[in-house]
Protein backbone atom coordinates (compact mmCIF):
# COMPACT_ATOMS: atom_id res chain seq x y z
CA UNK A 1 0.00 0.00 0.00
CA UNK A 2 2.69 2.17 0.54
CA UNK A 3 4.43 4.16 -2.43
CA UNK A 4 7.65 4.11 -2.99
CA UNK A 5 9.02 6.84 -2.23
CA UNK A 6 12.88 6.72 -2.94
CA UNK A 7 15.66 8.18 -1.12
CA UNK A 8 12.75 11.21 -0.82
CA UNK A 9 11.02 9.67 1.98
CA UNK A 10 12.35 11.26 4.79
CA UNK A 11 11.33 14.71 3.43
CA UNK A 12 7.96 14.10 2.36
CA UNK A 13 6.83 12.03 5.37
CA UNK A 14 8.79 14.32 7.59
CA UNK A 15 7.02 17.51 5.61
CA UNK A 16 3.30 15.82 6.18
CA UNK A 17 3.92 15.03 9.38
CA UNK A 18 4.69 18.54 10.88
CA UNK A 19 1.73 19.99 8.87
CA UNK A 20 -1.04 17.39 9.90
CA UNK A 21 0.88 17.89 13.38
CA UNK A 22 0.48 21.46 13.22
CA UNK A 23 -2.49 21.56 11.69
CA UNK A 24 -4.33 19.05 14.55
CA UNK A 25 -2.54 21.40 17.29
CA UNK A 26 -4.46 24.59 15.90
CA UNK A 27 -7.77 22.22 15.57
CA UNK A 28 -7.30 21.17 19.34
CA UNK A 29 -6.10 24.39 20.86
CA UNK A 30 -9.29 25.89 19.19
CA UNK A 31 -12.08 23.40 19.93
CA UNK A 32 -10.59 23.32 23.73
CA UNK A 33 -11.04 26.96 24.14
CA UNK A 34 -14.00 26.77 22.41
CA UNK A 35 -15.43 24.53 25.07
CA UNK A 36 -13.75 26.15 28.18
CA UNK A 37 -15.01 30.06 27.13
CA UNK A 38 -18.94 28.07 26.35
CA UNK A 39 -18.74 26.33 29.53
CA UNK A 40 -17.39 29.32 31.45
CA UNK A 41 -20.12 31.59 29.61
CA UNK A 42 -22.84 29.83 31.43
CA UNK A 43 -21.79 29.52 34.76
CA UNK A 44 -21.68 32.92 34.88
CA UNK A 45 -25.14 33.07 33.05
CA UNK A 46 -26.41 31.04 35.39
CA UNK A 47 -25.24 32.71 37.92
CA UNK A 48 -26.69 35.66 36.49
CA UNK A 49 -29.90 34.54 36.48
CA UNK A 50 -30.34 33.02 39.66
CA UNK A 51 -28.66 35.42 41.69
CA UNK B 1 3.35 73.12 16.48
CA UNK B 2 6.74 75.20 16.09
CA UNK B 3 6.79 75.70 19.84
CA UNK B 4 5.73 71.82 20.59
CA UNK B 5 8.84 70.70 18.45
CA UNK B 6 11.37 73.07 20.25
CA UNK B 7 9.99 71.80 23.45
CA UNK B 8 10.45 67.67 22.59
CA UNK B 9 14.06 68.74 21.30
CA UNK B 10 14.76 70.48 24.11
CA UNK B 11 13.62 67.67 26.76
CA UNK B 12 15.03 65.63 24.55
CA UNK B 13 19.07 67.00 24.61
CA UNK B 14 18.57 67.51 28.59
CA UNK B 15 19.95 65.35 30.66
CA UNK B 16 18.36 61.92 31.02
CA UNK B 17 16.53 62.81 27.97
CA UNK B 18 18.47 60.03 25.78
CA UNK B 19 19.85 62.26 23.06
CA UNK B 20 23.36 60.67 23.73
CA UNK B 21 22.47 57.47 24.65
CA UNK B 22 21.08 56.18 20.99
CA UNK B 23 24.43 57.88 19.37
CA UNK B 24 26.63 55.63 22.45
CA UNK B 25 24.14 52.41 21.29
CA UNK B 26 24.83 52.94 17.66
CA UNK B 27 29.14 53.21 19.08
CA UNK B 28 29.01 50.07 20.81
CA UNK B 29 26.81 47.97 18.00
CA UNK B 30 29.84 48.89 15.43
CA UNK B 31 32.97 48.14 17.98
CA UNK B 32 31.05 45.04 19.23
CA UNK B 33 30.61 43.67 15.41
CA UNK B 34 34.96 43.88 15.13
CA UNK B 35 34.81 41.59 18.39
CA UNK B 36 32.49 38.80 16.55
CA UNK B 37 33.68 38.69 13.08
CA UNK B 38 37.40 39.29 13.10
CA UNK B 39 39.73 41.92 12.73
CA UNK B 40 39.88 41.09 9.04
CA UNK B 41 40.15 44.44 6.95
CA UNK B 42 38.51 43.00 3.87
CA UNK B 43 35.80 41.32 5.67
CA UNK B 44 34.77 44.56 7.73
CA UNK B 45 34.81 46.45 4.60
CA UNK B 46 32.58 44.30 2.83
CA UNK B 47 29.87 44.56 5.34
CA UNK B 48 30.94 48.22 6.70
CA UNK B 49 28.16 49.20 5.28
CA UNK B 50 24.92 47.05 6.01
CA UNK B 51 26.33 47.28 9.81
CA UNK B 52 26.14 50.80 10.25
CA UNK B 53 22.66 50.61 9.02
CA UNK B 54 21.51 48.04 11.40
CA UNK B 55 23.39 50.21 14.12
CA UNK B 56 21.54 53.30 12.99
CA UNK B 57 18.40 51.18 12.87
CA UNK B 58 18.46 50.07 16.67
CA UNK B 59 19.61 52.78 17.70
CA UNK B 60 16.83 54.64 16.21
CA UNK B 61 14.61 52.45 17.96
CA UNK B 62 15.72 52.62 20.82
CA UNK B 63 14.35 56.26 21.87
CA UNK B 64 11.39 55.55 20.34
CA UNK B 65 9.19 54.70 23.64
CA UNK B 66 10.03 57.99 24.62
CA UNK B 67 8.01 59.72 22.24
CA UNK B 68 4.56 60.13 23.66
CA UNK B 69 5.10 57.60 27.15
CA UNK B 70 7.01 60.76 29.30
CA UNK B 71 3.49 63.12 27.68
CA UNK B 72 1.26 60.05 28.20
CA UNK B 73 2.06 59.54 32.00
CA UNK B 74 2.03 63.47 33.08
CA UNK B 75 -1.14 64.05 31.24
CA UNK B 76 0.22 66.75 29.04
CA UNK B 77 -0.53 64.83 26.24
CA UNK B 78 -4.47 65.30 26.92
CA UNK B 79 -3.63 68.36 26.79
CA UNK B 80 -2.24 68.85 23.77
CA UNK B 81 -4.49 66.59 22.32
CA UNK B 82 -7.56 68.74 23.49
CA UNK B 83 -5.81 71.84 22.14
CA UNK B 84 -6.33 73.56 18.99
CA UNK B 85 -3.34 71.84 17.23
CA UNK B 86 -4.55 69.02 15.00
CA UNK B 87 -2.92 65.78 16.07
CA UNK B 88 -1.62 64.68 12.48
CA UNK B 89 0.34 67.82 13.35
CA UNK B 90 1.28 66.89 16.45
CA UNK B 91 2.73 63.65 15.51
CA UNK B 92 4.84 64.72 12.57
CA UNK B 93 6.39 67.50 15.22
CA UNK B 94 7.37 64.47 17.20
CA UNK B 95 8.51 62.65 14.22
CA UNK B 96 10.30 65.51 13.16
CA UNK B 97 11.85 65.93 16.98
CA UNK B 98 12.34 62.49 17.30
CA UNK B 99 15.25 62.55 13.89
CA UNK B 100 16.51 65.34 15.11
CA UNK B 101 17.81 64.31 18.13
CA UNK B 102 18.06 60.99 17.18
CA UNK B 103 18.29 60.25 13.33
CA UNK B 104 20.69 63.47 12.68
CA UNK B 105 23.16 62.41 15.26
CA UNK B 106 23.49 59.12 13.72
CA UNK B 107 23.60 60.57 10.41
CA UNK B 108 27.01 63.08 11.19
CA UNK B 109 28.17 60.10 13.43
CA UNK B 110 27.84 57.29 10.51
CA UNK B 111 30.81 58.42 8.13
CA UNK B 112 33.56 58.39 11.78
CA UNK B 113 32.43 55.11 12.72
CA UNK B 114 32.83 53.78 9.26
CA UNK B 115 36.25 54.14 9.49
CA UNK B 116 36.17 51.93 12.55
CA UNK B 117 34.68 49.29 10.08
CA UNK B 118 37.66 50.35 7.16
CA UNK B 119 34.60 51.21 4.72
CA UNK B 120 35.79 52.17 0.98
CA UNK B 121 36.10 55.63 0.60
CA UNK B 122 33.79 55.87 -2.34
CA UNK B 123 30.84 54.52 0.38
CA UNK B 124 31.33 57.54 2.38
CA UNK B 125 29.09 60.23 0.56
CA UNK B 126 26.55 57.42 -0.20
CA UNK B 127 26.56 56.15 3.46
CA UNK B 128 25.71 59.73 4.69
CA UNK B 129 23.24 60.20 1.96
CA UNK B 130 21.30 57.19 1.99
CA UNK B 131 21.09 57.45 5.89
CA UNK B 132 19.89 61.38 5.74
CA UNK B 133 17.31 60.20 3.01
CA UNK B 134 16.20 57.03 4.97
CA UNK B 135 16.22 58.36 8.57
CA UNK B 136 13.19 60.25 8.52
CA UNK B 137 11.14 57.16 7.46
CA UNK B 138 12.46 55.65 10.23
CA UNK B 139 11.12 58.08 12.83
CA UNK B 140 7.78 58.19 11.08
CA UNK B 141 7.15 54.86 11.10
CA UNK B 142 9.09 54.73 14.72
CA UNK B 143 5.99 57.67 15.96
CA UNK B 144 3.71 55.31 14.53
CA UNK B 145 4.50 52.53 16.50
CA UNK B 146 5.14 54.76 19.46
CA UNK B 147 1.54 56.36 19.42
CA UNK B 148 0.04 52.22 19.20
CA UNK B 149 2.07 51.22 22.40
CA UNK B 150 1.36 54.53 24.31
CA UNK B 151 -1.10 52.90 26.50
CA UNK B 152 0.75 49.89 27.25
CA UNK B 153 2.98 49.40 30.18
CA UNK B 154 6.36 47.96 29.09
CA UNK B 155 5.62 48.23 25.90
CA UNK B 156 9.28 48.73 24.63
CA UNK B 157 9.69 44.90 23.27
CA UNK B 158 6.14 45.24 21.85
CA UNK B 159 6.93 48.08 20.03
CA UNK B 160 9.91 46.52 18.59
CA UNK B 161 8.41 43.46 17.33
CA UNK B 162 5.56 45.93 15.59
CA UNK B 163 7.75 48.67 14.34
CA UNK B 164 11.07 46.31 13.24
CA UNK B 165 9.02 44.98 9.96
CA UNK B 166 7.64 48.29 9.37
CA UNK B 167 11.35 49.07 8.78
CA UNK B 168 12.30 46.15 5.96
CA UNK B 169 11.60 48.48 3.23
CA UNK B 170 13.80 51.23 4.19
CA UNK B 171 16.43 49.06 5.64
CA UNK B 172 16.34 47.27 1.88
CA UNK B 173 17.23 50.33 -0.18
CA UNK B 174 19.33 51.93 2.78
CA UNK B 175 21.51 49.49 2.66
CA UNK B 176 21.46 48.77 -0.93
CA UNK B 177 22.47 52.53 -1.73
CA UNK B 178 25.28 52.43 0.83
CA UNK B 179 26.58 49.28 -0.49
CA UNK B 180 26.43 50.24 -4.13
CA UNK B 181 28.34 53.15 -2.99
CA UNK B 182 31.10 51.80 -1.43
CA UNK B 183 31.84 49.12 -4.05
CA UNK B 184 31.51 52.11 -7.23
CA UNK B 185 28.07 50.96 -8.63
CA UNK B 186 25.19 52.62 -9.41
CA UNK B 187 22.86 53.68 -6.90
CA UNK B 188 20.23 55.67 -8.67
CA UNK B 189 17.45 52.86 -8.58
CA UNK B 190 17.70 52.48 -4.83
CA UNK B 191 17.87 56.05 -4.00
CA UNK B 192 15.25 56.97 -6.17
CA UNK B 193 12.94 53.76 -4.31
CA UNK B 194 14.74 54.41 -0.70
CA UNK B 195 13.34 58.64 -1.16
CA UNK B 196 9.72 57.35 -2.35
CA UNK B 197 9.65 55.56 0.76
CA UNK B 198 10.62 58.15 2.75
CA UNK B 199 8.23 60.22 0.97
CA UNK B 200 5.57 58.05 1.43
CA UNK B 201 5.55 57.36 4.89
CA UNK B 202 5.78 61.19 6.24
CA UNK B 203 2.91 61.90 3.90
CA UNK B 204 0.42 59.01 5.30
CA UNK B 205 1.89 58.45 8.56
CA UNK B 206 1.55 60.63 10.65
CA UNK B 207 -2.42 60.67 9.32
CA UNK B 208 -2.46 57.00 11.25
CA UNK B 209 -0.55 57.93 14.25
CA UNK B 210 -3.25 60.77 14.92
CA UNK B 211 -6.10 58.34 14.53
CA UNK B 212 -4.39 55.57 16.63
CA UNK B 213 -3.22 58.14 19.23
CA UNK B 214 -7.02 59.73 19.01
CA UNK B 215 -8.21 55.86 19.64
CA UNK B 216 -5.61 55.50 22.61
CA UNK B 217 -6.56 58.80 24.25
CA UNK B 218 -10.62 58.23 23.90
CA UNK C 1 -32.20 36.35 1.24
CA UNK C 2 -31.29 38.38 4.28
CA UNK C 3 -28.41 40.80 3.81
CA UNK C 4 -25.23 39.63 5.06
CA UNK C 5 -25.03 42.67 7.86
CA UNK C 6 -27.64 40.71 9.90
CA UNK C 7 -24.75 38.40 11.05
CA UNK C 8 -23.60 41.29 12.57
CA UNK C 9 -25.86 40.58 14.95
CA UNK C 10 -23.50 38.38 17.16
CA UNK C 11 -26.62 35.98 18.81
CA UNK C 12 -27.37 35.45 15.15
CA UNK C 13 -24.42 34.75 13.72
CA UNK C 14 -23.47 32.62 16.99
CA UNK C 15 -26.44 30.60 15.62
CA UNK C 16 -25.69 30.09 12.15
CA UNK C 17 -22.51 29.52 12.50
CA UNK C 18 -23.43 27.02 15.10
CA UNK C 19 -25.72 25.25 12.62
CA UNK C 20 -22.98 25.61 9.98
CA UNK C 21 -19.74 24.20 12.20
CA UNK C 22 -20.89 20.71 11.90
CA UNK C 23 -20.92 20.93 8.24
CA UNK C 24 -18.19 22.77 7.74
CA UNK C 25 -15.77 20.19 9.37
CA UNK C 26 -16.74 17.31 7.79
CA UNK C 27 -16.28 18.42 4.13
CA UNK C 28 -12.71 20.28 5.55
CA UNK C 29 -12.24 16.64 6.74
CA UNK C 30 -13.41 14.74 3.95
CA UNK C 31 -11.86 17.44 1.22
CA UNK C 32 -8.38 17.37 3.19
CA UNK C 33 -8.20 13.48 3.60
CA UNK C 34 -9.43 12.55 -0.15
CA UNK C 35 -7.18 15.58 -1.41
CA UNK C 36 -3.74 14.24 0.68
CA UNK C 37 -4.77 10.23 0.29
CA UNK C 38 -4.99 10.51 -3.34
CA UNK C 39 -2.25 13.30 -3.75
CA UNK C 40 0.36 10.96 -1.60
CA UNK C 41 -0.76 7.35 -2.64
CA UNK C 42 -2.25 7.70 -6.59
CA UNK C 43 0.37 10.48 -7.88
CA UNK C 44 2.93 9.50 -10.23
CA UNK C 45 6.17 10.87 -8.99
CA UNK C 46 7.70 13.86 -10.56
CA UNK C 47 10.41 12.96 -13.34
CA UNK C 48 12.91 15.58 -12.04
CA UNK C 49 11.74 16.21 -8.36
CA UNK C 50 10.81 12.36 -7.70
CA UNK C 51 8.27 12.14 -4.88
CA UNK C 52 9.12 15.44 -2.96
CA UNK C 53 6.21 16.75 -5.85
CA UNK C 54 4.02 15.44 -2.91
CA UNK C 55 5.17 17.95 -0.65
CA UNK C 56 3.01 20.53 -3.13
CA UNK C 57 -0.22 19.49 -1.50
CA UNK C 58 0.49 20.92 1.60
CA UNK C 59 2.86 23.97 0.36
CA UNK C 60 0.74 25.68 -2.05
CA UNK C 61 -2.34 25.57 0.02
CA UNK C 62 -0.87 26.62 2.96
CA UNK C 63 1.14 29.37 1.36
CA UNK C 64 -2.51 30.40 -0.04
CA UNK C 65 -4.09 30.34 2.75
CA UNK C 66 -1.43 32.18 4.60
CA UNK C 67 -1.44 35.10 2.02
CA UNK C 68 -5.67 35.23 1.56
CA UNK C 69 -6.16 35.16 5.88
CA UNK C 70 -4.53 38.42 6.20
CA UNK C 71 -6.83 39.88 3.66
CA UNK C 72 -9.43 38.53 5.44
CA UNK C 73 -8.42 39.93 8.40
CA UNK C 74 -7.55 43.38 6.61
CA UNK C 75 -11.50 43.08 5.25
CA UNK C 76 -12.79 42.64 8.66
CA UNK C 77 -10.45 45.43 9.86
CA UNK C 78 -11.62 47.68 7.50
CA UNK C 79 -15.76 46.63 7.96
CA UNK C 80 -14.50 47.07 12.01
CA UNK C 81 -13.47 50.54 11.37
CA UNK C 82 -16.13 51.52 8.95
CA UNK C 83 -19.34 49.71 10.18
CA UNK C 84 -18.48 48.98 13.66
CA UNK C 85 -19.52 45.77 13.73
CA UNK C 86 -18.30 43.95 16.75
CA UNK C 87 -18.20 40.39 15.13
CA UNK C 88 -16.11 42.10 12.40
CA UNK C 89 -12.90 42.76 14.44
CA UNK C 90 -13.25 39.92 17.09
CA UNK C 91 -13.30 37.27 13.07
CA UNK C 92 -10.23 39.71 12.42
CA UNK C 93 -8.62 38.54 15.89
CA UNK C 94 -9.93 34.68 15.41
CA UNK C 95 -8.13 34.73 11.96
CA UNK C 96 -4.60 35.92 12.98
CA UNK C 97 -3.26 32.90 14.34
CA UNK C 98 -4.88 30.63 11.89
CA UNK C 99 -2.82 32.46 9.52
CA UNK C 100 0.58 32.29 11.39
CA UNK C 101 0.16 28.86 11.86
CA UNK C 102 -0.41 28.89 7.93
CA UNK C 103 2.41 30.73 7.01
CA UNK C 104 4.73 28.18 9.48
CA UNK C 105 3.70 25.38 7.70
CA UNK C 106 4.21 27.05 4.33
CA UNK C 107 7.77 28.09 5.64
CA UNK C 108 8.76 24.40 7.31
CA UNK C 109 7.32 22.73 4.38
CA UNK C 110 9.46 24.82 1.99
CA UNK C 111 12.07 24.10 3.92
CA UNK C 112 11.88 20.46 3.81
CA UNK C 113 11.38 20.15 0.37
CA UNK C 114 13.99 22.52 -0.59
CA UNK C 115 16.71 20.40 1.17
CA UNK C 116 16.92 18.07 -1.35
CA UNK C 117 16.14 20.33 -4.27
CA UNK C 118 18.08 23.04 -3.93
CA UNK C 119 20.80 21.73 -1.62
CA UNK C 120 19.66 24.42 1.20
CA UNK C 121 16.65 24.58 4.25
CA UNK C 122 17.00 28.04 3.23
CA UNK C 123 17.81 30.68 1.24
CA UNK C 124 17.06 34.20 1.10
CA UNK C 125 15.03 34.37 -1.95
CA UNK C 126 12.08 37.06 -2.55
CA UNK C 127 9.55 34.49 -1.99
CA UNK C 128 10.53 32.73 1.33
CA UNK C 129 11.97 36.63 2.66
CA UNK C 130 8.28 38.26 2.10
CA UNK C 131 6.98 35.11 3.89
CA UNK C 132 8.77 35.22 6.83
CA UNK C 133 8.02 39.09 7.05
CA UNK C 134 4.86 38.39 6.53
CA UNK C 135 4.70 36.07 9.73
CA UNK C 136 6.56 38.90 11.44
CA UNK C 137 3.27 41.07 10.75
CA UNK C 138 1.15 38.05 12.06
CA UNK C 139 3.68 38.09 15.34
CA UNK C 140 2.98 41.88 16.04
CA UNK C 141 -0.91 41.78 15.36
CA UNK C 142 -1.13 38.98 17.70
CA UNK C 143 1.25 40.28 20.49
CA UNK C 144 -0.75 44.00 19.93
CA UNK C 145 -4.24 42.22 20.45
CA UNK C 146 -2.92 40.18 23.83
CA UNK C 147 -1.30 43.48 25.01
CA UNK C 148 -4.12 45.68 25.20
CA UNK C 149 -7.36 45.74 27.85
CA UNK C 150 -10.02 47.63 26.39
CA UNK C 151 -11.48 45.08 23.73
CA UNK C 152 -12.19 48.18 21.80
CA UNK C 153 -9.13 49.84 21.52
CA UNK C 154 -7.63 46.88 21.21
CA UNK C 155 -9.96 46.43 18.07
CA UNK C 156 -8.89 49.74 16.88
CA UNK C 157 -5.66 49.45 17.09
CA UNK C 158 -5.40 46.49 15.47
CA UNK C 159 -7.15 47.50 13.03
CA UNK C 160 -4.99 50.22 11.79
CA UNK C 161 -2.20 47.75 12.27
CA UNK C 162 -3.64 45.25 9.52
CA UNK C 163 -4.06 48.17 6.97
CA UNK C 164 -0.34 50.01 7.65
CA UNK C 165 0.58 46.48 7.32
CA UNK C 166 -0.76 45.33 4.59
CA UNK C 167 0.80 48.41 2.70
CA UNK C 168 4.20 48.21 4.37
CA UNK C 169 3.92 44.26 3.69
CA UNK C 170 3.20 44.55 0.01
CA UNK C 171 6.13 47.19 0.16
CA UNK C 172 8.51 44.77 1.67
CA UNK C 173 7.38 42.27 -1.20
CA UNK C 174 9.12 44.57 -4.09
CA UNK C 175 11.98 45.66 -1.95
CA UNK C 176 12.75 42.21 -1.43
CA UNK C 177 12.16 41.44 -5.33
CA UNK C 178 14.59 44.18 -6.03
CA UNK C 179 16.85 43.02 -3.28
CA UNK C 180 17.33 39.47 -4.78
CA UNK C 181 16.81 37.34 -7.36
CA UNK C 182 15.37 33.80 -6.01
CA UNK C 183 15.45 30.40 -6.38
CA UNK C 184 11.69 29.71 -5.85
CA UNK C 185 9.85 28.87 -9.42
CA UNK C 186 6.94 31.17 -10.07
CA UNK C 187 3.56 30.63 -9.51
CA UNK C 188 2.40 27.00 -9.43
CA UNK C 189 -1.36 27.68 -10.51
CA UNK C 190 -2.58 30.37 -12.83
CA UNK C 191 -5.54 30.42 -15.44
CA UNK C 192 -2.80 30.42 -18.20
CA UNK C 193 -3.28 26.42 -19.04
CA UNK C 194 0.57 26.12 -20.13
CA UNK C 195 1.72 27.23 -17.41
CA UNK C 196 -0.11 24.88 -14.52
CA UNK C 197 1.02 21.80 -13.31
CA UNK C 198 -0.22 18.47 -14.76
CA UNK C 199 -3.32 17.55 -14.61
CA UNK C 200 -2.41 14.37 -12.28
CA UNK C 201 -0.99 16.55 -9.92
CA UNK C 202 -3.48 19.40 -10.52
CA UNK C 203 -6.90 17.41 -9.35
CA UNK C 204 -5.79 16.64 -5.93
CA UNK C 205 -4.32 19.54 -5.63
CA UNK C 206 -7.53 21.37 -6.13
CA UNK C 207 -9.59 19.46 -3.32
CA UNK C 208 -6.58 19.85 -1.46
CA UNK C 209 -6.74 24.11 -1.83
CA UNK C 210 -10.74 23.40 -0.79
CA UNK C 211 -10.26 21.15 1.89
CA UNK C 212 -7.93 24.07 3.66
CA UNK C 213 -10.37 26.69 2.77
CA UNK C 214 -12.82 24.62 4.44
CA UNK C 215 -10.99 23.66 7.07
CA UNK C 216 -10.08 27.99 7.44
CA UNK C 217 -13.81 28.88 7.46
CA UNK C 218 -14.16 26.54 10.29
CA UNK C 219 -11.80 27.20 12.32
CA UNK C 220 -12.78 30.78 11.71
CA UNK C 221 -16.44 30.46 12.57
CA UNK C 222 -15.12 28.44 15.68
CA UNK C 223 -12.48 30.77 16.94
CA UNK C 224 -15.04 34.01 16.30
CA UNK C 225 -17.77 32.28 18.25
CA UNK C 226 -15.09 31.33 21.21
CA UNK C 227 -14.38 35.61 21.02
CA UNK C 228 -17.91 36.43 21.13
CA UNK C 229 -18.26 33.96 24.35
CA UNK C 230 -15.14 35.37 25.77
CA UNK C 231 -16.31 39.26 25.82
CA UNK C 232 -20.07 38.06 26.37
CA UNK C 233 -18.31 36.43 29.74
CA UNK C 234 -15.94 39.41 30.58
CA UNK C 235 -18.70 41.98 30.26
CA UNK C 236 -21.07 40.18 32.48
CA UNK C 237 -18.11 39.37 35.28
CA UNK C 238 -17.88 43.13 35.11
CA UNK C 239 -21.12 44.04 35.36
CA UNK C 240 -21.27 41.34 38.44
CA UNK C 241 -18.45 43.26 39.87
CA UNK C 242 -20.70 46.15 39.97
CA UNK C 243 -23.29 45.23 41.10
Amino acid sequence: MMPELGKYAGAVLSSYGVSLLLLAGLVAVSVWRSRRTARALREVEERVRNG
Amino acid sequence: MIALFIRDVRLAVRAGGGFGLGLAFFLIVVVLVPFALGPETALLSRIAPGVLWIGALLACLLSLDRIFALDFEDGTLDLIATSPLPLEGVCAAKALAHWVTTGLPLVVAAPVLGVLLSLPAAGYPWLVVSLLVGTPALSVIGTFGAALTVGIKRGGLLLSLLVLPLYVPTLIFGAEVARAGAGDLAVETPLVLLAAVTCVTIALLPFASAAVLRMNLR
Amino acid sequence: MASIWEYANPKKFTATAERLLPVLAVLAVVALATGLIWGFFFTPDDYRQGSTVKIIYLHVPSALMAINTWLMMLAASLIWLIRRHHVSALAARAAAPVGAVMTVIALLTGAIWGQPMWGTWWAWDPRLTSFLILFLFYLGYIALWSAIENDDTAADLTSVLCIVGSVFALLSRYAVNFWNQGLHQGASLSLDKEKNVADVFYHPLLLCIAGFVLLFVALVLLRTVTEIRARRTRALLARERMA
